[in-house]
């Protein structure tokens, strides 16, 4: 790739515009929403499964990383426990606290196309490639084979019970069953017709079924239709001809007068149940809207009370607002596009320049290139020598990397998935770089949930279990374990944010609860809690002359915490006070990392997928009425006339969908940008689709 | 100088050929057999069938602006107008029913340009002119146009809930507007048993809403073909189908609640502007923008077409008169000229001149015909065809058409690609019998001759060019007898002799470009006129080369008649047009008319009468041999017309009986006409006219006897019907004078109550009855029996009155 160094219009900075990271989403294969706690799980097809904060913008809480050859089909809740099963013929549950798996059992009916669980949360069915349907019930703390439903001559691709619990229906090839629970017997068997012409000796796949209280069975199958059923005859009401391609995914709204389906073509159709005739009560299921927001098949959909989500192979989890539910428009009613995850797999060594991405199965770490002279602001500088990949790190084992980190110094990378941590130690004399594994390593350190150095790489910090910080010294000699910090009291959810202080005094942590927790170094003790925000953390970061914890949550916005003193700091308090500008509030990425400028106290700087923005904590704030985005009309004024219209924000929408975004201690920064556009050219080819006009 | 007088003649401008049949939606009645359409301030019928005009429902003073079939009797149609009033006609007679005047009823549509939708009560009353009083505001700031107004299910419960009206503000869609997408309304229709609206929208997407009353939870679901804004859409009866139609000229055939499934008709011409449908479904009709309507089955088969006279954007050929068929020849189609029956008001076909697809989309140059002359015989046809009006690339060809015999129709002959290096200004042919030679003058300086090659391939070649001190040439035309050619160059008028092409003379009579040229005709065929645009109007003697007379006129158009020597001139002076008509040997009109119209006019023809009128009137008789008519710019077709004329078209509109043209079977032939005469035997029952029934009867065995068997009805219906016309009345076999006075009063009665039909035949049954009473009684007797038939015929009529 290529590393164009140019200096932003805004500020002096020079900057590094890698983009060399070949970061590749992974498809979205299955969708999951609990209604009562507002969360949505999403299975990749990597095997990774993410909780996603529904009334909280979005914001990716909890990824669970996957394994390889550990494919997802399916995810269900049951309460709170998260279940899924996959291809290799296990079930499994995850400890959401922990960010884990907490177990996997072997179902012994061959790979498993899809799981369900009852709403009473009593049960759990499978369906196998077998052909049975199996039944587990769901214990306190394990899930225990129950029986059998009868067993069929072909597979079961989609499973759904009704809400009553007494049945199930199945999609199968060319056919669907309705079993009764108590018995095991199948009720009906309904078929499904094969496409026409040449597709008829194709086998229609049942892909989604959904079964509705009042006893309508409502299938999407390969033929590219909808269908209505009704279990007491075992006959088809209704059909819709949704698409010529596949229809991959149901989902029926909770309270049954809305249903949508994802196809193949990348479309999601949402069908309503209204009345034709006002005021009368006879209603049919008509074909309403249409949602293009895929370019690939979509794997799953799920239609939550204010929206619908859909994702799929093309990576992306759309979230479409249904604005006929939402009281208000607000910024949180606003179609969200989720690309990368809400967290950094990016790494910077500052004081060497060295670069660490994260990749599901290794690490790469790149030393960025030089340039010289001075160009005039916006142009790009000419690279004296190119970046350069030094290292390329395999991971041992199948399971896929959690976290890592490189010392500032870049003498030390640590690594961590869900069963080991390794740490190394890079030697790089002139061109020669090798790297030693640190063998003997303190027993706290199998796993991490997020790893930090100190800003003088002597000590490391390792997020483990209950919301507790190991502090590991580390040396030339080996590493040495120093001690635990715990906070006084709260949740025990996994820590997602560490920020450690340049002066080496303070290390702040944020767990998934919303909990902020401040140690002091010195004395190895919790220093202090920040009162809880109803919105997670996305970034923090202490100011290296201050002390001030600066903390971006996921609605936007911001607080200044004193450590020192254990309270908001003036600012934040006028931040509070005044209420940020609205088309800052709007934004619908969060912001993914918090820096500030040694040489400007009064800067900080931010940024998320679509900006870079530096806040001037000594200007105004602005108020609605101001231009927000105003660096295009500051340059036209004169120098008085700037003082007068400037106000804290600058943003700078220069660079797009970036990953990360660091500043170097010799006044650079580094943006790394991952193109969407990229990113769409690497996904396998869509179904082609005869549009007009081309 | 010309003199002007104004003559107290005003004559009557009457407005003919073609008014716009496709500015409302046409309907067809409920048995199929009609299609009324308004069209100016007619009402026309057709026939769904012959695609035949049967007549038309004259009254209406104005642009007639909307009709709807009487909801209560199929056979009534209640029409609205700009002049303020509502009329209800029976539409199969012709005859008006009831005039209403600044009133509406809730199923016609009435508006004014940009007023409010506004619905109004019928008063019910007997009488024949009512003034409707009760009117109530629906709905204001909506369009005018018809497609955006629709009526849902149960308006005839007076419910205001399901008058669903186009407003953009009705359902707000403020979250799509903001994104600049186009998705403003352009049309509305109800779905007639579910509570559904289709909405069409400027960017060819239709939408179906639903759980409209709901100000959040409605929903609706999107379907798009058409790629330019939707024209009009309508549901059929049954609700089943949805159809729309837009630029595209494609009628498009939805499903309803289908998705996606839709069946196509393509090519149907001009875009479409309205859709309608038959109250059975069977028939649709689409009215498009060249001024057509076609009807099409409902299993999508076009079955017939009714062209008027097609009108685009501006007519940029001349009107021209086809020396054969008499036909008005004019642009029609887009790359065709048409040709339209005047006498009969009537589109004849269409001649494709440019030959290729043309393709209905906004914004595309394509060729268009923008000349067109025909020879005197009518055997040849030049044609100039031009894309790139607009761009700097022009584009055009010269093509000449042969008439064809045999095929009785027009085939090219010659296409000539580079007939000048710029722009072809205008062109015409000699009018000698013997050869046929064309001129056309272009902008490049040169006028060109072409002659018809000496080889048996008689294709078209150039004979001269000349040129005259590389001034632009702005007119030509040749001298009756053909052996004049007067080019005109800018200031100058230069006469040339075709025969050996030498320049004889050259006329000036600066200041001011000449405009229009035309040699005089018969007597006065030493004149030559000519208009320049500073205002004048001149006229030369060509035997003294000098100029006759001259006058300060602004002329936008001068008109030679063919047929005798007058020259019409159409003014525009202070925003409107004046007519004048004179003979180039005297500076005085025969005949002026001010203010014709508010518009300019830069289109007329002369076309010959079919037989001469014998007007003695002098201001009149420069009508006698051909009528003027004349285009304005709004394309208006408007003509003169003598009183005389006018009497003619009321008479014959009257004489035609519409039984006569729809349906005319043996069956019809024998039992209608023979109940018809019953009838006139029964309510005329005319004593005096005491003749025998021979006559009539022998007509109904004529019938019998001509029609073939296997469409005669049974005997016994025929027995019964062939014995009662050989028999002789038994009424008025009495010659007496109480019984003339009776009858006469009789008939008094009849013609009050000539508007009930039924009330006569209940009279008749009690005169029946009388009548065989009166043979016993005595004359006093008589007397009282009148008597009391009066005062019980009053009675009786109130009661019948009050039945219903």
């Amino acid at each position: 790739m290529m590393s164009t160094d140019l200096r932003s219009a805004m500020g002096e900075f020079k900057v590094h515009r890698v983009r060399f990271f070949d970061y590749m989403p992974s498809g979205i294969r299955a969708l999951a929403f609990n209604q009562d706690t507002e969360r949505m799980a999403v299975a990749r097809m990597d095997g990774s499964v993410e909780v996603f904060h529904c009334s909280d913008r979005f914001f990716q809480e909890k990824i669970i990383p996957g394994r390889e050859q550990f494919g997802i089909e399916g995810l269900s809740w049951v309460g709170e426990r998260l279940f899924s099963a996959g291809l290799n013929g296990g079930i499994t549950e995850y400890d959401l606290t922990n960010q884990k798996v907490k177990y996997t059992i072997d179902a012994y009916g061959g790979p498993i196309w899809t799981i369900a669980g009852n709403q009473q949360g009593t049960h759990l069915a499978v369906g196998c490639e077998d052909g049975t349907v199996k039944l587990f019930e769901v214990n306190e703390d394990n899930i225990q084979f129950e029986r059998n439903l009868d067993r069929q001559k072909s597979r079961i691709v989609s499973l759904s019970w009704h809400p009553s619990g007494s049945k199930i229906a199945a999609g199968m090839m060319d056919m669907i069953q309705v079993f009764n629970v108590e018995t095991g017997h199948s009720m009906h068997r309904m078929l499904a017709d094969r496409g026409v012409g040449t597709s008829r000796s194709k086998e229609c796949v049942v892909w989604s079924v959904v079964y509705l209280s009042d006893g309508t069975i409502i299938t999407g199958d390969s033929v590219g239709m909808v269908k209505l059923w009704d279990d007491q005859t075992g006959t088809l009401i209704k059909s819709h001809n949704v698409t010529k391609c596949d229809v991959l995914a149901l989902s029926v709204s909770q309270n049954e007068d809305s249903l949508v389906a994802g196809t193949s073509e990348g479309i999601v159709v949402q069908f309503q149940f209204v009345s034709m005739v006002l005021g009368k009560d006879d209603k049919e299921w008509v074909r309403t809207r249409t949602f293009r927001n895929h370019t690939h098949d979509i794997r799953a959909v799920a239609e939550i009370t204010t929206a619908v989500v859909s994702g799929g192979m093309d990576a992306q989890l759309v979230v479409r607002p249904l604005l006929d539910k939402i009281e208000e428009r607000s910024a949180a009613s606003a179609l969200r596009k989720i690309h990368f995850p809400h967290r950094r797999l990016v790494a910077c060594a500052r004081k060497s320049g060295l670069m660490l991405f994260q990749y599901p199965g290794h690490l790469e770490l790149w030393r960025l290139g030089e340039s010289e002279g001075k160009g005039i602001p916006g142009s790009s500088l000419f690279v004296k020598r190119n970046p350069e990949k030094l290292l390329h790190l395999k991971v041992k084992g199948e399971d896929h990397i959690r976290c890592s980190a490189v010392s500032p110094c870049g003498e030390w990378i640590v690594y961590s998935t869900a069963s080991t941590l390794r740490l190394y130690r890079l030697h790089c004399d002139n061109n020669n770089i090798s790297i030693t594994k640190i063998s003997k390593l303190p027993k706290v350190l199998s796993s991490a949930n997020q790893l930090c150095f100190s800003s003088d790489s002597s000590h490391l910090f390792s997020a483990s279990a209950q919301s507790s910080v190991h502090l590991v010294s580390i040396s030339q000699s080996g590493c040495k374990f120093v001690g635990t910090l715990k906070p006084k009291s709260g949740s025990h959810q996994a820590i997602h944010l560490l920020a450690a202080s340049e002066d080496g005094k303070w290390v702040a942590s944020a767990n998934s609860d919303h909990e902020v927790h401040i140690y002091n170094l010195q004395t190895r003790k919790a220093h202090c809690t920040v009162p809880i925000y109803s919105s997670a953390v996305t970034a923090m970061g202490i100011h290296p002359a201050t002390n001030c914890l600066f903390m971006m949550h996921a609605d936007q916005q911001m607080f200044e915490y004193s450590i020192e003193q254990k309270q908001y700091t003036d600012w934040s308090r006028t931040v509070q006070r005044k209420g940020l500008h609205r088309l800052w509030v709007e934004r619908d990425t969060p912001c993914l990392n918090v820096m500030f400028n040694p040489q400007n106290p009064s800067h900080v700087i931010l940024h998320d997928m679509y900006m870079l923005c530096i806040i001037d904590q000594s200007l105004p704030l602005p108020d609605d009425k101001t231009q927000f985005y105003n660096q295009l009309t500051l340059k036209s004024l004169t120098e008085e006339q700037r003082k007068s219209h400037s106000h804290a924000f600058k943003v700078c929408k220069t660079f797009k969908d970036i990953l990360c975004v660091e500043l170097m201690p010799d006044q650079s920064l580094v943006v790394v940008e991952r193109p969407l556009e990229d990113i769409a050219t690497q996904l396998p080819a869509p179904i082609k689709q005869k549009k007009f006009a081309t | 100088m010309l003199y002007i007088y104004i003559y107290i003649y005003i004559y009557n401008i009457v407005r003919c050929g073609g008014s716009k049949v496709n500015l409302r939606p046409p309907i067809i009645s409920t048995d199929s057999r009609f299609l009324l359409c308004a069209s100016g301030d007619l009402v026309k019928v057709y026939s769904t069938r012959t695609e035949e005009w049967l007549h038309s429902l004259q009254g209406h003073t104005n642009q007639v602006t909307g009709i709807a079939l009487n909801p209560a009797n199929h056979l009534q149609v209640y029409s609205c107008s700009v002049d303020g009033t509502v009329k209800l006609w029976d539409f199969i007679d012709g005859i008006l029913i009831k005039a209403a005047y600044e009133c509406n009823c809730l199923s016609v549509i009435y508006q004014k340009i940009n007023s409010p939708l506004v619905a109004v009560h019928l008063p019910k009353s007997a009488e024949q002119e009512v003034e409707a009083k009760e009117m109530s505001v629906v709905s204001s700031h909506i369009s005018s146009n018809p497609s955006c107004t629709a009526f849902g299910r149960g308006v005839r419960a007076h419910s205001p809930l399901h008058i669903m009206t186009f407003e953009p503000c009705f359902f707000s869609l403020k979250a799509t507007d903001k994104k600049g997408a186009k998705n403003a309304f352009t049309c509305i229709a109800c779905h007639p048993t579910d509570d559904c609206i289709a909405t069409g929208h400027e960017d060819g997407k239709i939408r179906l809403w639903r759980n409209f009353i709901h100000k959040k939870e409605y929903t609706y679901s999107t379907q798009h073909w058409h790629h330019n804004a939707v024209n009009t859409l309508c549901f059929t009866p049954e609700g089943t189908h949805l159809l729309s139609g837009g630029i595209e000229s494609v009628l498009v055939q939805w499903q309803y609640g289908a998705g996606n499934r839709k069946e196509f008709l393509p090519r149907l011409g001009g875009s479409i502007l309205h859709i309608s449908v038959s109250s059975d479904g069977q028939l649709f009709c689409t009215s498009h923008s060249d001024n057509k309507i076609t009807v099409i089955e409902s299993s999508f088969k076009v079955c017939g077409v009714i062209q008027g006279l097609v009108k685009g954007d501006g007519v940029l050929t001349d009107l021209m008169i086809d020396p054969r068929s008499k036909a008005l020849v004019l642009n029609g189609k887009p790359g065709h000229l048409q040709f339209y029956s005047l006498l009969r008001d009537k589109h004849l076909y269409n001649l494709d001149i440019v030959q290729q697809e043309y393709i209905y989309e906004a914004g595309l140059d394509q060729f268009e015909v923008v000349k067109a002359a025909f020879d005197i015989k009518g055997s040849w046809l030049a044609t100039v065809e031009e894309r790139g009006q607009k761009s700097s690339d022009l584009e055009f060809f010269l093509k000449l058409w042969a008439f064809d015999e045999r095929t009785q129709s027009f085939v090219l002959n010659t296409t000539i690609t580079a007939a000048h290096t710029d722009r072809i200004i205008s062109m015409c042919f000699s009018s000698s019998k013997e050869t046929t030679m064309l001129v056309t003058i272009a902008e490049d300086g040169q006028f060109k001759a072409w002659c018809q090659g000496a080889d048996d391939q008689n294709f078209w070649s150039c004979d001269f060019v000349g040129s005259y001190h590389n001034l632009k040439p702005t007119n030509c035309s040749f001298s009756a007898d053909s052996s004049l050619l007067a080019v005109s160059f800018q200031e100058v008028i230069t006469i040339w002799s075709p025969e050996t092409w030498e320049m004889l003379t050259t006329l000036c009579q600066p200041p001011g470009v000449i405009r229009d040229l035309c040699f005089g005709r018969l007597s006065c065929s030493k004149y030559l006129l000519g208009t320049t645009t500073r205002n004048l109007l001149c006229c030369w003697n060509l035997l003294t080369c000098a100029l006759e007379w001259s006058s300060s006129v602004e002329v936008s158009k001068l008109q030679p008649d063919p047929l005798s020597e007058n020259v019409a001139a159409f003014s525009y002076q202070s925003k409107h047009t004046d007519v004048f008509v004179f003979k180039p040997s005297e500076p005085r009109p025969l005949f002026t008319n001010k203010n014709v119209c508010s518009e300019k006019v830069h289109r007329a023809v002369f076309v010959p009468r079919e037989e001469p009128l014998n007007n003695c009137d002098e201001s009149s008789q420069w009508l006698n041999r051909s009528q003027l008519y004349f285009l304005t710019q709004n394309m208006d077709l408007l003509t003169f017309s003598t009183a005389t004329e006018e009497d003619r078209i009321l008479s014959s509109s009257k004489q035609l009986v519409i039984d006569d043209s729809v349906a005319v079977t043996p069956f019809y032939l024998l039992l209608g006409k023979h109940g018809q005469q019953q009838q006139k035997l029964n309510t005329q029952s005319h004593p005096a006219a005491d003749k025998p029934q021979q006559p009539q009867g022998s007509v109904t065995i004529k019938e019998l006897l001509h029609t073939p068997a296997h469409v005669l009805p049974a005997a016994s219906v025929l027995c019964s019907m062939f014995v009662n016309s050989l028999l002789i009345s038994n009424t008025g076999v009495q010659q007496d004078p109480l019984r003339e006075e009776m009858d006469s009063e009789k008939e008094e009665e009849d013609s009050e109550e000539e508007m009930e039909a039924c009330d006569s035949q209940q009279e008749l049954r009690v005169q029946g009855s009388v009548d065989e009473v009166t043979l016993k009684l005595s004359k006093a007797q008589e007397r009282e029996l009148k008597r009391v038939r009066k005062t019980d015929f009053s009675w009786m009529a109130g009661l019948i009155d009050s039945k219903p």
